[in-house]
């Protein structure tokens, strides 16, 4: 199973699923991150974590730990 | 009756232009009762009669972010006459999908498209009509911050209200959820206000817990709606919140691909992404982080422009203690109280008490702007986010934002804008973790005190300054890594799921006006605090009883404060310095942090006016403490109660007088333990004090301490937002 988190930066890909539950899963739903969303993975903050992700037209960032839960292909 | 209509949209749409320019000047600016989140209304332009509410930024009517539960609460038991909601049109996905929502509840919604300007200058084109039909609402382009469009939009939202009724809601949802949606319509009907009732049976098809406690249904119907939603989940083979919101924006791409017509990306960086690509830059980053906190920190707190640095605010500062309330002030009101002849006391109430009392708290003011218009800059330009995103790593595992470096920073000079800096920070425990721990930071008003101390006992060691700052931030490590795990601050840190806003040159009316009120509400709310404790204790060290009678006290020995202090300075027998002197500069310290010196000279009737770092009392308070009380008593006030100015603007921040409390006596607790094991385990070592009960208390503190650091988080995962939102909008 391909992650998010291991994505290298520069890549698209798209969500497969999404695992976890409560407020995080459903904030990162609610930011648009849902099923079949293509996601590019623009960059790493310069300490490694979190890292920033272009989704439906916009920046987003994410931690690393949350974006193990996100399921991609 | 006044219509009311709520404003409702993202972070970062352009609401907080909108609601300047409809509302102007006619603002009233609060916050959300018993929350950290600010809460803004105004009348509209020209119409007396329409009060705009502005609610929080949210992305969603879920219900974890408390700015969500705030904004929800108020659309449902408010019941605003309608919604003006703002769409970024840049970004148009995102914000339709707070839309969706919002027109479920049954008010009337106007959507605003915004940045239009943008969205043309990117080529692209959104067809308002059918962006209306789609959704069922009326749909106007504006441009808040080239004020194109804000008073149409304002006007059909007016409209709106007067008509009272909501638009044919869309069908969002496919068969099966729409049916299961249906049947919990029907079997909630009666038992709630009918326009809501879409919303609470989307909710309960959430299983949105807090909707579930509110509605109290009884077993049976709890079952029966259960039934219907596993049906569904098990037809899609998803859980029933992600099944809403994944229909939801399916259905947006559909509404988009009909109405928004892209134009194809020539090139594939805009402006702000190259800003971006050098800005968060893996190796520029962290260098350009700290050459802009340099600047912000320098031009605000840093060596004044008189001595030559770049301190605005410094210069602006000191402008205000030492001339406008040190002698312009002072001379007139002086000279004009002496002509009429008032009595002596009542001369030193207004002078000592009142004026200096007021101008100790309107000397942060200037300052505190200056800041405030940085830092107001850096937010709305889009760097805050970033800050965040550069920090994050370091500072989560504190408890803390990225953004508390920020606070910390500002900290370091003064405590009280310090603790208004962390109204940056997003989520409310971050920001109250923030608050509680950025006093432990030595200011600029603490530097007297390390300075008297270092000088009387340590020969001028510079070592005794270092080790000040490095008890600060360990003050901060040790209080966060504690902290997150009690009760109090239960969960893991908010999810990090943050949006990085695009850039954009500032717009200078919001900037101009968050700088105001920051600093008119410190004037207003904290002022008022400040001043009445200032003159309490003006009044307890200037009285006392002088040959056999209540009187102003010649010799501050006999006042009521020395009195009080002599019988409560046991209390610091552990600490190694139970002398009443000590007990009296601590408490004056309370007025400000410098006060802790002069008091001393005073208490050693030293005749004239001090130096900063008292060099002239140094053998006196040589004499009175050992090197390793005098550190202890130190770090104790370098812990310990921040200043009045500090504790109001805590106070203000936390709008809570619980967490303010807590937040107080927390801070004096941590002083008290720190003292006390320096001194106790310190003496131990050096053979100043021998092995007694104070050692056992001592090392079970630090037994304790090792513990709570270590101890597993038992509450990891529980992430509620504890906040009853009928409660707190009731008690208005």
């Amino acid at each position: 199973m391909k992650t998010l988190k291991d994505v290298q930066v520069g890549e698209t890909v798209t969500v497969a699923k999404l695992h976890g539950e409560g407020p995080v899963k459903r904030r990162i739903m609610d930011m648009g991150l849902t099923k079949g969303t293509k996601v590019y993975v623009r960059k790493v903050a310069p300490l490694g974590d979190p890292m920033e992700l272009t989704v439906r037209n916009y920046e987003l960032s994410v931690r690393k730990a949350d974006a193990e839960m996100i399921e991609v292909e | 009756m006044a219509i009311k209509i709520a404003l409702a949209g993202n972070p970062n749409c352009g609401k907080t232009t909108l609601f300047n320019s409809l509302t102007g000047s006619n603002q009233y600016v609060g916050n959300w009762p018993g929350v950290t989140v600010e809460k803004k209304e105004g009348k509209l332009k020209g119409h007396d009669d329409v009060v705009i509410q502005d609610l929080p930024g949210i992305y969603s009517l879920s219900p974890y972010t408390l700015e969500e539960v705030v904004a929800r609460g108020y659309l449902v038991n408010e019941k605003p006459d309608a919604i003006l909601n703002i769409i970024d049109g840049t970004n148009i996905e995102r914000n339709l999908y707070l839309t969706t929502q919002l027109i479920e509840l049954g008010i009337p919604v106007v959507m605003a498209v915004n940045m239009i300007d943008l969205v043309r200058k990117n080529g692209d084109k959104i067809d308002l009509k059918k962006l209306s039909n789609e959704l069922g609402c009326e749909a106007v382009e504006i441009s808040a911050l080239k004020n194109e469009g804000s008073e149409k939009a304002a006007e059909l939202a007016v409209a709106a209200a007067k008509k009272g009724k909501a638009g044919e809601l869309p069908h969002v949802f496919t068969g099966s959820v729409e049916h299961a949606i249906a049947h919990i319509e029907e079997s909630i009907q009666g038992k709630v206000d009918g326009r809501f009732l879409r919303w609470y049976a989307v909710k309960l098809f959430e299983r949105d817990d807090k909707v579930q406690a509110e509605l109290n249904l009884n077993k049976e119907l709890l079952d029966h709606i259960d039934a219907h939603i596993t049906d569904c989940e098990k037809e899609m083979d998803d859980d029933a919140e992600s099944i809403i919101t994944n229909q939801r924006y399916a259905y947006i791409n559909g509404v988009v691909d009909k109405a928004v017509k892209k134009k194809p990306r020539t090139e594939n960086l805009t402006v702000s992404d190259k800003v971006d690509q050098f800005v968060t830059n893996r190796i520029l980053a962290l260098p350009i982080f700290a050459l802009i906190m340099w600047l912000m920190y320098a031009i605000a707190m840093g060596t004044s422009v008189a001595d030559g640095g770049i301190g605005i605010g410094t210069f602006a500062t000191d402008w205000t203690n030492d001339v406008l309330f040190g002698e312009i002030v002072p001379n007139a009101l002086g000279g004009l109280l002496e002509s009429i002849g008032v009595a002596g006391w009542l001369y030193g109430l207004i002078m000592d008490g009142i004026v200096a009392g007021v101008g100790a708290v309107l000397g942060f003011v200037p300052q505190m702007l200056v800041l405030f218009f940085l830092l107001s800059i850096l937010e709305d330009v889009g760097y805050m986010a970033r800050v965040a995103f550069i920090m994050d790593r370091i500072f989560r595992r504190f408890g803390l934002s990225g953004k508390s470096f920020i606070p910390i920073l500002v900290g370091t000079g003064c405590g009280v804008p310090g603790v208004m800096a962390s109204r940056t920070i997003e989520n409310e425990r971050d920001r109250r973790m923030t608050i509680m721990t950025t006093c432990f930071i030595p200011c600029g008003a603490k530097m007297p005190i390390i300075g008297l101390i270092a000088g009387a006992l340590f020969g001028g060691s510079s070592w005794v300054a270092t080790s000040a700052y490095f008890i600060g931030f360990a003050a901060i490590i040790i209080s966060g890594i504690i902290l997150k795990k009690t009760k109090l601050f239960a969960g893991d840190p908010a999810p990090f799921v943050m949006e990085l806003p695009a850039y954009h040159v500032p717009a200078w009316g919001n900037v101009l006006r968050a700088t105001w009120e920051r600093g008119w509400s410190f004037i207003k709310r904290a002022g008022t605090v400040i001043l009445a404790a200032t003159i309490i204790l003006w009044f307890l060290q200037g009285f006392g009883f002088e040959n056999g009678a209540f009187t102003m006290v010649e010799d501050q020995d006999n006042s009521i404060l020395a009195i009080v202090a002599s019988a409560i300075s046991w209390i610091f027998i552990p600490q190694g310095f139970g002398n009443w002197r000590a007990t009296v500069a601590s408490i004056s310290g309370l007025i400000a942090k410098e006060n802790v010196v002069g008091t001393f000279g005073v208490l050693y009737h030293y005749a004239d006016e001090l130096s900063d770092n008292g060099d002239e009392i140094w053998p006196e308070v040589a004499a009175s403490f050992t090197a390793l009380s005098a550190y202890s008593f130190m770090i104790f006030n370098l812990l310990c109660a921040p200043c009045f100015a500090a504790m109001g603007a805590i106070k203000r921040e936390m709008n809570n007088g619980k967490w303010t409390a807590i937040a107080i006596g927390y801070m004096c607790l941590f002083a008290y333990c720190a003292s006390l094991v320096v001194y106790q385990i310190g003496g131990l070592i050096t053979g100043e004090v021998s092995f007694n009960i104070f050692t056992i208390v001592a090392i079970a503190i630090i037994a304790f301490t090792i513990y709570l650091l270590f101890r597993p988080n038992k509450y990891e995962g529980v992430n509620e937002v504890s906040f009853d939102s009928k409660k707190a909008v009731a008690s208005k």
